[in-house]
């Protein structure tokens, strides 16, 4: 299972004006580490499926902002 | 020929009258890695792209439509009723000034649209690179706009359109995979 | 104004959740023309989207029109709400 984020810890010089953030993380979706959809890939309902905006469990990858994420428990 | 369904391609709500958020929405609407640019994009290259393929970019150029009015409607409701001084507000101010509360196709910035969003190189592999590239673009558009909103329910069909981005990013690596493929090799007589 | 009732909501969303399948078989089988499963599954679901589309015009008018869609009397097509007014 591949992860669906990264990071990296950019350079932080003590006069930089803001607030360093030490980790930087940007998005990987599911689909980078599949080039062609193999056939019989487990299925939502179609209710779930609208909601999760794909037809199919593995590519499913939502975003969510800090304040989201907050309200989620820290989960994702 | 296109058919017009009287219905969205997923249920928008809105929870609050908020024409700030609109003024950062618009960038879906008329900016560079927006959904018109897409719809255009896909079903202009088409004409020029193998056979093979041209289901697909007419299927997702019409799919890009349906969000271009997904984004309209977020944008119309957050700012329906809105009066000038709540548009003032927002910075919407200048908007105003011009259009009232219509909906104009330009970016987040005020920056009318242009087709030189769009590019059409005629080589398969290139456009179908910048497909990619442009619907990774859209992705990253959407996740920025979901971190500056605080609205439930504009999140929700945010993270809707987003994933639609990257399942449209996966279907254009397999269309290079179907155009690469060796089966289609140039045939030497 | 009258505005739609709930019942327009729930049918609305049942034919969005199966339209959805539609549009996503349908990008599927563009790039894997020769997976019977999924086809048969797309063929399945046009059968259900005809069910909910007739019970739908039913009660809130024609969905399509140029003749995609019966049309009541007087002409229908035209009443709002259309969709980003709902």
């Amino acid at each position: 299972m591949n992860t669906h984020f990264k990071s990296y810890y950019p350079y932080a010089s003590p006069f930089d004006p803001c607030q360093p953030v030490t980790e930087k993380t940007y998005s990987t979706p599911p689909h980078l580490y599949m080039s062609f959809q193999p056939p019989n890939l487990p299925q939502f309902s179609p209710l779930e499926a609208l909601k999760a905006g794909t037809l199919w469990k593995d590519f499913y990858d939502p975003w969510y902002n800090s304040f989201e994420k907050a309200k989620r428990g820290g989960e994702i | 020929m296109w058919v017009y369904e009287k219905k969205l391609q997923y249920p928008v709500r809105v929870s609050t009258c908020n024409p700030t958020l609109a003024k950062y929405l618009i960038e879906q609407y008329g900016g560079a890695d927006g959904e018109l640019a897409a719809a255009l994009r896909y079903l202009n290259q088409r004409y020029t792209i193998p056979d093979k393929v041209i289901g697909l970019l007419t299927d997702i150029g019409t799919e890009e439509f349906a969000h271009l009015e997904m984004i309209a409607t977020m944008v119309y409701k957050l700012t329906k009723d809105a009066t000038p001084e709540q548009m003032k507000a927002a910075g919407l101010g200048a908007h105003y000034a011009d259009h009232d509360n219509a909906l104009y196709y330009h970016n987040a910035a005020g920056i009318p649209f242009t087709a030189t969003y769009i590019t059409a190189k005629g080589d398969p592999i290139a456009d179908l690179y910048e497909d990619i590239a442009a619907e990774e673009k859209a992705r990253a558009t959407y996740q920025w706009l979901i971190n500056l909103s605080d609205d439930p329910d504009i999140n929700d069909s945010l993270r809707f359109l987003r994933e639609r981005e990257i399942i449209h990013s996966l279907r254009f690596r397999e269309a290079v995979g179907i155009l690469k493929d060796e089966k289609g090799k140039k045939k030497i007589f | 104004m009258t505005q739609v009732p709930a019942e327009y909501y729930q049918i609305m969303e049942q034919l969005q959740a199966v339209d959805f399948v539609l549009i996503e078989l349908t990008l599927y089988l563009d790039t894997h023309p020769d997976d019977m499963e999924a086809i048969q599954q797309f063929n399945q679901f046009t059968k259900e989207r005809k069910r909910i589309k007739k019970t739908f015009e039913s009660q809130f008018g024609p969905l399509l029109q140029y003749g995609n869609s019966y049309s009541g009397y007087p002409w229908n097509w035209r009443d709002s709400p259309w969709p980003w007014q709902v």
